[in-house]
C-alpha cells in the first residue's frame, strides 16, 4: 500500500515529447505544496524525462509503474 | 567574527551569481531555415521552459523567414527585397526538410506522420512557447539583408528585434547555449 493520497490524475496519454513535461510544469502552480498527482502517459521518453524534470525543478517522483501500453508516474509537489 | 563570516559568504554568493553561465537559462541561435531544425529548436525551447529555465531564441539568417506571417503584406520593398521575399519560405508552414524533401513529398509525409503520432507542430509549439514566456529576438541585420519588416512577422507575445550584443549578453549568463 502506498503511503500517499492521489490528489489528481493527469491524463497525458497519446502526448509526445515535449508535451508531457510541458503539461506537468503548467500544472504545478495549480497544486498545493505536498500534493501528490498521478500522471498517465504512453510516451516511453517520460520514464527518463520526468525524473530529470523533477531533479531540475525540485519536485519529487515517488513512483514509476509500467504495464504494456501505459506508464504511471507519481509526482509530489515539493517546491 | 561571526559577522565577518556572514559578510564573506554574502560576498561569495554575489560573485557566484555574477559569474558567466551561472543562470539557469538557455540561449539559442536559430540560424537554419529547415523545418526539421525548427522542430528541434522548438522542442528544446519548450522543454527548457518546462524545466523552469529562462529561454531566449535568437532568430538569424535563414531562420528569420520562418517567423513571417503568411497573412501579412508590407509595401515599399525594392526589387531585390521582393525577390528574397518570394524565394524564401513565407512562414513556418512553408519550410522544408533539410533531407528527404523529395520535391515536397518527403516534407508532406513527415508532417502527416507527426500529426498521426500526435507530435505537436512548430505552430502549436510556438503557441506553448509564448505561454511559457519563451522570448524571441529577431536579428535586425538579417531582416535588413532580406528586406523583411517587423510588420510582416508573426504575432508573438515575447517578440523583439536585436543585434549580436543582445544575443551575447543573454548567452554570457546562460548555462546552456545552442546554435541550430
Amino acid at each position: 500500500m502506498a503511503d500517499y493520497q492521489i490528489a489528481k490524475t493527469l491524463d497525458y496519454k497519446g502526448l509526445k515529447c515535449p508535451m508531457p513535461i510541458v503539461k506537468i510544469s503548467q500544472e504545478m502552480p495549480k497544486l498545493a505544496m505536498g500534493d501528490v498527482v498521478e500522471v498517465l502517459t504512453t510516451d516511453p521518453g517520460s520514464l527518463s524525462d520526468f525524473p530529470a524534470w523533477a531533479k531540475t525543478t525540485g519536485q519529487q517522483v515517488l513512483e514509476t509503474r509500467q504495464v504494456p501500453g501505459l506508464i504511471t508516474i507519481v509526482v509530489k509537489k515539493t517546491k | 567574527m561571526a559577522m565577518d563570516v556572514e559578510k564573506e559568504i554574502a560576498a561569495l554568493k554575489e560573485q557566484m551569481e555574477a559569474r558567466p553561465g551561472a543562470k539557469r537559462k538557455l540561449s539559442m541561435v536559430v540560424f537554419s531555415g529547415d523545418l526539421d531544425k525548427h522542430i528541434a529548436s522548438m522542442i528544446i525551447a519548450t522543454g527548457a521552459a518546462a524545466m523552469g529555465m529562462e529561454v531566449v531564441m535568437f532568430y538569424t539568417f535563414w531562420g528569420t523567414a520562418a517567423l513571417r506571417d503568411p497573412r501579412k503584406r508590407v509595401a515599399g520593398k525594392n526589387l531585390i527585397e521582393k525577390m528574397f521575399g518570394m524565394m524564401l519560405p513565407k512562414g513556418r508552414d512553408k519550410t522544408t526538410l533539410s533531407k528527404m524533401h523529395m520535391a515536397g513529398a518527403g516534407t508532406a509525409m513527415i508532417k502527416a506522420i507527426m500529426k498521426k503520432k500526435n507530435v505537436a507542430s512548430v505552430g502549436e509549439m510556438l503557441e506553448i512557447a509564448g505561454q511559457l514566456g519563451v522570448k524571441i529576438i529577431i536579428c535586425e541585420m538579417s531582416m535588413d539583408l532580406m528586406g523583411f519588416k517587423i510588420e510582416e512577422m508573426i504575432d508573438y507575445p515575447g517578440l523583439s528585434i536585436g543585434g549580436v550584443a543582445t544575443f551575447l549578453a543573454d548567452a554570457g549568463e546562460s548555462a546552456v547555449q545552442l546554435f541550430i
